[in-house]
């Protein structure tokens, strides 16, 4: 099982992190997310967008707030 | 699906020739005036295209490649397209005329100030107006990026790969029910509307019949690859903050969870698909052939341009609706 946690500065083989700019992370390759609080949450898509500015209230999970505050 | 009620000269046509059976469509030609808002020419379009997706019960199957229908769709088509490249000029001069085709599409999508009626349906939209925005956007959605699949085989390495993957996730990932088309139909079931793919063809505006037809237009016709995909990523990348605000609507009213619950879906997903659209695939694109750039940016601005013409009229019919109520 491979799992993505923010902040890791290493990740599990074949999971790959994309930043976009001004915006989340893009995640492909992991089964799971741990968000700040150390839950973990099930990736059910291909490519995940996790949240980077702090702000979503579906963290861990981008919800395009980033937009808002740009 | 049966086939629709005709609208005027130009889908009684299509719907006739369809219904009786004859061997091959006569020639017809158009009318003068513009084809995007008018009822008529838009369902006759839809009505051909609908042949390449599910069909209409007792129609045969081969009538998808009637050669008259083909050249009448040609036609509209022709008009149709030069319609939105007349009408997207004026946000295409703006954007700069190189540089990363990513960010050139994240500030067509941000430079666009038109009226949007997700605000709208957020706070003030009555229950009945509501229902009203799922019906129109109900002859696109239950096909939810069926269009698209189109393209696929026109594509090839990264731009392919990451198109297979947007469409994977609109596709459930592996599970019929999570199919985005079969969420909206859900949502259209637990609003206590007709679940049925067409069930409001006959009640939907020109405009919401246009949206859905540029996407297939785009789709069908491999020159306009571009367009296509140029058309996703700005279709994506205005999706998530509006379904964010659009299930909050549904909520207030009272419906039940399986209403929000597809625009809800929409916030997280599409927060991924505008970064795989924009750069992943029509960055891929052009890349491999800078000469689409100008196409990728004209579906993405007609995509623009449909929604501020369609959200427009909606939010004139809602709100002329609550000054004479007032
Ligand atoms: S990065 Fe998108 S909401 Fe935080
Ligand atoms: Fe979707
Ligand atoms: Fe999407």
């Amino acid at each position: 099982m491979s799992q993505f946690s923010l902040g890791a500065t290493k990740n599990d083989a074949g999971v790959v992190v994309r930043a976009c700019p001004d915006g989340p992370l893009l995640v492909r390759g992991a089964d799971t997310v741990m968000d700040e609080d150390g839950s973990e949450h099930a990736v059910t898509r291909p490519v995940v967008a996790v949240c980077a500015c702090g702000k979503s209230s579906r963290k861990p999970w981008c919800d395009s707030t980033h937009k808002s505050i740009r | 699906m049966q086939l629709p009620l005709e609208r005027g000269p130009i889908s009684r046509h299509v719907i006739a020739t369809l219904a009786n059976g004859e061997e091959q469509a006569s020639p017809l030609a158009l009318g003068t005036g513009a084809v995007v808002d008018d009822a008529d020419t838009q369902l006759a379009l839809w009505t051909i295209y609908e042949l390449h997706y599910r069909g209409f019960d007792g129609i045969p199957a081969d009538r998808e490649w009637d050669l008259g229908l083909l050249t009448l769709r040609r036609d509209i088509e022709a008009r149709f397209e030069r319609e939105l490249r007349d009408g997207t000029r004026d946000r295409l001069v703006v954007v700069p005329s190189d540089g990363d085709i990513g960010r050139q599409l994240m500030d067509l999508v941000a430079a666009d100030d038109s009226p949007s009626p997700a605000a709208f349906l957020q706070r003030r939209a009555s229950r009945e107006q509501l229902l009203d925005y799922l019906r129109e956007r109900s002859v696109q959605q239950l096909k939810e990026s069926d269009a698209q699949s189109f393209v696929l085989p026109r594509l090839d390495g990264p731009a392919k790969a990451a198109l297979a993957e947007l469409q994977y996730d609109e596709y459930g990932g592996g599970r019929p029910e999570r199919l985005h088309a079969t969420l909206y139909a859900d949502a259209l079931d637990a609003a206590g509307l007709d679940r049925t793919y067409g069930a409001y063809i006959d009640d939907v505006s020109a405009l919401s019949l246009a949206c859905a037809n540029a996407m297939t237009m785009f789709g069908l016709n491999r020159r306009l690859r571009g367009a296509a995909m140029g058309h996703l990523a700005a279709f994506e990348a205005s999706s998530s903050v509006p379904s964010r605000k659009i299930a909050a609507g549904m909520e207030r009213v009272g419906f039940p969870d399986a209403v929000a619950a597809y625009f809800h879906e929409h916030v997280e997903a599409d927060a991924v698909h505008e970064h795989l659209a924009s750069s992943d695939i029509c960055g891929a694109m052009v890349a491999d052939d800078p000469s689409l750039r100008d196409d990728v940016l004209f579906g993405a601005a007609s995509c623009l341009l449909l929604d501020a013409l369609s959200g427009g009229e909606l939010l004139e019919r809602w709100t002329s609706g609550l000054e004479q109520a007032s």
